[in-house]
């Protein structure tokens, strides 16, 4: 194991939160056909506020911070941000599309030590990403700021969201990131809306084109140890846990509600009305998250892919339960080394079949 | 005889986990972790503090270790993190770096 992933075992082991995932804003400048937000600005934390969060992120011993939202550069102080929390010293993480970046903006991104910039490109095409962002010119734009930032010496890695819109077009971008010499990484999952509208589901690429995704040797660093069939599970790996969310991670929304992950919808706590640790330490929800081995899982439990699967704990949460499985990973795990999961043999079918899924919500709406 | 002044880089991020210092640098993702010790010397690199007063006043005052002993452990500890952009190492005062 890498000396950061002995150091991220032992936040872990501990309870410590070692990385946040911190959204300053929901609003965009784009349209993206998939994407889940609503975009307006429902009472964002103000600039001290986020300040204050951040110096209690720092005392709680967070070292990964990953800023995101909407578009981050939406808000005018964003710059002022971030210099605040390399002030604190964050390895700090930019997730973007980058549209508003130009020549100074990468300068000053470069000059304030920001580890990693993340921007979402949907295909080669001009024509094809604009559609998907339904804002005119964005590829040309994305496109400029990442040879900016990349000509600063950053690390830039190209984001691709799969559905099926696009999907005949990933080799072709992944190509073009490499011709640019930035990293590419692509995701085939789509959400539904924030208002529960699930009419986005229909850009879900088919299943069975995951096959072809997870035996693309591009994409994937050891295929024949990725693609097979998983072994089975021991004692140690039923007292393991699925992921890192509510552990050593956590999620902040721009209007301060806590959440075990960005994908995990259960709000925990608002840091309007709480400090963030009593939060981390005392939240009922977190404290529900983090008991759950996989022992402990309804249907996982006796899955022959438990301990090699993704399995989200947040999306097998919006499809019904935090213990139950997910769908969309099952499905992975199936299309990755074609043995059935637990699911689908209890299930009785013969491929993953889905329940509808709830989107995330502001705390607020939730009481 | 000459001094040595040290300073943190502004590429740099920085955590304490469980007692541990952890330091990345984002131009190449170097990732250490320090020893109480090591640590007392980064959070002292200022670039205005000679490395022989940090050494006296940060790891000698502090730890029970023998004087010529740390300056040179220190002074080998503070060439490693320069070469890898971790620390800033020169004959005269630096400016600070921090973002």
């Amino acid at each position: 194991m890498s000396l950061m992933g002995e150091m991220g075992q032992k936040a872990f082991n501990l309870g410590i939160p070692i990385s946040v995932h911190l959204d300053v804003t929901y609003r965009c400048n784009e349209r993206c056909v998939h994407c889940y937000l609503d975009h307006d600005d429902h009472g964002e934390m103000t600039t001290a506020e986020i300040k204050d969060v951040l110096d209690q992120l720092a005392e709680a011993g967070v070292f990964f911070l990953i800023f995101s939202g909407g578009e981050v550069f939406m808000r005018r102080d964003f710059f002022e941000l971030v210099e605040h929390a390399r002030r604190l010293l964050f390895n700090v993480k930019i997730k973007t599309n980058a549209v508003m970046i130009h020549e100074e903006e990468a300068r000053r991104i470069r000059a304030l030590g920001v580890d990693t910039i993340q921007i979402s490109v949907y295909s080669h095409r001009p024509e094809v990403h604009d559609a998907i962002t339904k804002l005119p010119h964005s590829f040309e734009r994305s496109m400029k700021a990442i040879r900016f930032l990349r000509d600063q010496g950053l690390k830039v890695t190209i984001a691709n969201v799969l559905m099926t819109a696009n999907l005949s077009d990933h080799y072709q971008l992944q190509k073009l990131a490499a011709e640019m010499g930035v990293h590419y990484t692509v995701d085939p999952t789509i959400t539904p809306m924030m208002d529960g509208d699930t009419s986005v589901l229909a850009l879900r690429i088919p299943g069975e084109e995951l096959t072809e995704v997870f035996h693309n040797p591009a994409l994937v660093a050891n295929m024949e140890e990725f693609c097979a069939p998983p072994k089975a599970p021991t004692e140690d790996d039923l007292e393991g846990y699925s992921c890192s969310a509510a552990h050593s991670f956590c999620y902040i929304s721009p209007y301060g509600d806590v959440f075990p992950c960005v994908q995990f919808p259960l709000p925990s706590g608002n840091l309007r009305q709480q400090k963030f640790l009593d939060i981390w330490n005392l939240s009922p929800q977190l404290n529900e998250v983090r008991s759950i081995q996989n022992k402990h899982l309804t249907v996982c439990s006796s899955c022959s892919h438990v301990n090699s699967c993704t399995r989200c704990p947040g999306l097998a949460y919006v499809e019904g339960s935090m213990r139950g499985p997910s769908t969309a990973d099952c499905e992975k795990s199936y299309y990755r080394t074609g043995v059935p999961t637990a699911n689908m043999l209890r299930q009785g079918v013969e491929k993953p079949v889905g329940r509808p899924l709830v989107q995330i919500q502001p705390l607020a709406a939730s009481l | 005889m000459s001094e040595t002044y040290v300073a943190r880089s502004s590429a740099i991020a920085a955590r304490k986990l469980a007692g541990e210092m952890m330091v990345m640098n984002s131009m190449d993702s170097t990732f250490f972790t320090l020893n109480e010790v090591a640590t007392a010397i980064w959070q002292a690199a200022d670039g205005r503090t000679p490395l022989r007063e940090i050494v006296r006043k940060n790891v000698c005052e502090e730890f029970d270790v023998d004087p010529e002993q740390a300056q040179t452990d220190a002074e080998q500890f503070v060439a490693e993190l320069s070469t890898h952009g971790i620390l800033l190492v020169a004959d005269h005062p630096l400016a600070s770096e921090a973002p």
